[in-house]
């Protein structure tokens, strides 16, 4: 008998192994919403399918009042709001984590403020930057931001701190400045990385996004559905989360996409 | 004038003595090998030479001059491990090297100026046999492969000296003899100076033309960090003469294998 953790699943078998759960769980919620309505023709808890189908439907037309569709118009906000939430927390985490992991004088001055920002929990000085900043796209902006960095910075400051000092001796008896080991040597290695932490950051984005929609803004993805709670909108809240859920996917893979695509050498294979 | 020129050099970590009383010559095209058991201070030697470390007393001059105190193109290197850049194809490792000298804002060399570093960098890859792995990345390379990259692209730059830290010691012994045949080739041809830490006595007397063994002169039986090592034994050898002294064998043979 070979041992359990030796068996691994190949290609369609992998599918089906992790399609299973997915189509359980859908099962489950669809016996039990139909259970429901066959007590209570009007339940609101567990819409049936056909109902979220409306709902998202009815969220996707333009509505005649407004002029605009919320399902889209959310979307367009909120990812917009995070986009450029990743772009700067991104530009920041590359520029300090090379600038940490490489230089021994910038990993002293810089790496204890990181590390104090890093602990405070951003959802607490949510307040301090709708003071500052105003209710606006800032704070949003901002909150994620701090969300984010923090974390990203010290973790690709970790990774490029832990290239081999061969390496870096090797890059200098080949008469690189510390501009060219910073530019040719490190920035390359750091990218795959920088990308990972991006994606790990995905999460934790959204969070801070929803947090800050649901708190102050009149549109937005995590507006909506804290707003429809009020009418007890399940039917817009479920489809609603699934497709936040399945934006958060996409972006994922397509950041495993490019690091393949981009940094073949980073990913051998076998590997993940 | 010795190319190389060690003068009263000791090495301290604390109230550790690593090296103590270094003084040593290294002639312009010998071949230098380093043996000596393990702890004994072959790396820090070698990392004085390469500007890594400084001593804590003492001098060290390149071609009469006071050594450069950090690592830089006269002084190349090729350690037992991670001396290849992952990211770079195998090419690209050897430009390298052209590209910094040529390129001091971008790093990187364009139009003909590059096409004549890569004609350059595959010439020189050539020579070490891996003609025919030019765009292959490092981790596609075997052991062997990749320290002939390492070779390639430390000797691309014409260092005044080359370095290696147990260039060999993570080779099968099949691989092993293929570079020595290679860097005694490469040796002679680029009338190199080399000097070579290895934990292989055999091959320290096989391809040096001169052996220095690093270990304690004196011992302190209660504090055996109070005295460094020093290089007790030193062979020019002519090459017919092979016969290893029984005290080198007796004293390196614990840290081989
Ligand atoms: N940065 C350091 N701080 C303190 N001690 C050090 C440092 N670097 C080296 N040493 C000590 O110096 C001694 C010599 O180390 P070195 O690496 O030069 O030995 P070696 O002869 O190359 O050994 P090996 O054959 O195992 O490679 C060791 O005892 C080591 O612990
Ligand atoms: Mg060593």
């Amino acid at each position: 008998m070979r041992r359990l953790l030796n068996i691994r699943p190949r290609g369609g078998g992998r599918i089906l192994l992790g399609l299973v759960p997915l189509l359980a769980v859908a099962l489950f919620y669809l016996g039990a919403s139909e259970a429901r309505h066959a007590q209570n023709a009007h339940d609101k808890l567990l819409p049936t399918a056909s109902a979220m189908v409306e709902a998202v439907k009815m969220m996707a037309t333009v509505d005649p009042l407004t002029g605009e569709a919320p399902l889209l118009v959310d979307t367009a906000a909120s990812l917009k709001r995070i986009g450029t939430a990743l772009v700067i927390a991104t530009s920041i985490t590359l520029i300090l984590g090379l600038v940490i992991g490489l230089l021994p004088m910038m990993k002293a001055g810089m790496g204890p403020l990181v590390a104090a920002i890093a602990v405070i929990p951003p959802i607490a000085i949510l307040p301090i930057l709708f003071i500052v900043f105003g209710l606006g796209e800032v704070s949003k902006i901002a909150l994620i931001v701090i969300g984010i960095t923090p974390v990203m910075v010290r973790d690709l400051a970790a990774h490029v701190g832990a290239i081999p000092e061969e390496q870096l001796i090797k890059a200098q008896t080949l008469g690189a400045s510390t501009w060219q080991t910073a530019l040719r040597v490190a920035l390359p290695q750091a990218m795959p990385r920088l990308l990972m932490a991006v994606s790990l950051a995905l999460g934790p984005a959204w969070v801070f996004l929803i947090s800050a929609e649901a708190i102050a803004a009149d549109v937005g993805l995590g507006y909506r559905i804290f707003l429809v709670r009020r009418y007890l909108s399940m039917d817009i809240i479920i489809p609603y989360v699934i497709w936040i859920s399945l934006l958060a996917v996409l972006m994922d893979v397509a950041l495993t996409l490019i690091s393949r695509r981009a940094f073949p050498w980073a990913h051998p294979k076998g590997g993940h | 004038m010795a190319l190389l020129d060690f003068s009263n050099v000791w090495v301290e970590y604390g109230d550790k003595v690593v090296l103590e009383q270094v003084d040593l010559s290294i002639e312009a095209g010998s071949f230098v090998s380093i043996v000596g058991p393990s702890g004994a201070g072959k790396s820090t030697f070698l990392r004085l030479a390469l500007g890594q470390e400084r001593p804590t007393q003492g001098s060290i001059w390149l071609d009469g001059e006071p050594l450069t105190p950090e690592p830089g193109p006269d002084r190349g290197v090729v350690f037992q491990r991670y001396s290849v850049f992952p990211h770079m194809s195998a090419r690209d490792n050897v430009v390298f090297g052209l590209d910094c000298a040529g390129s001091p804002l971008l790093g990187r060399l364009t139009g003909a100026r590059r096409r004549a570093a890569v004609a350059e960098a595959e010439a020189m890859l050539e020579a070490v046999g891996l003609g025919d792995a030019v765009n292959v990345f490092p981790a596609q390379l075997s052991g062997g492969m990749q320290q002939r990259l390492a070779i390639a692209q430390a000797l691309i730059k014409k260092p005044r000296i080359l370095l290696l830290d147990e260039p060999f010691g993570a080779l099968d012994p099949g691989s092993r003899l293929d570079m020595h045949e290679l860097i005694t080739k490469l040796w002679r041809e680029h009338g190199l100076t080399i000097m070579m830490v290895t934990h292989d006595i055999k091959e320290a007397f096989k391809l040096g033309t001169r052996v220095l063994a690093f270990d304690k002169r004196r011992r302190d039986p209660q504090a055996p960090h109070r005295y460094g090592s020093t290089a007790v034994y030193d062979f020019p050898l002519d090459k017919k003469d092979t016969v290893i002294p029984e005290a080198l064998t007796r004293m390196t043979a614990p840290s081989e294998g």
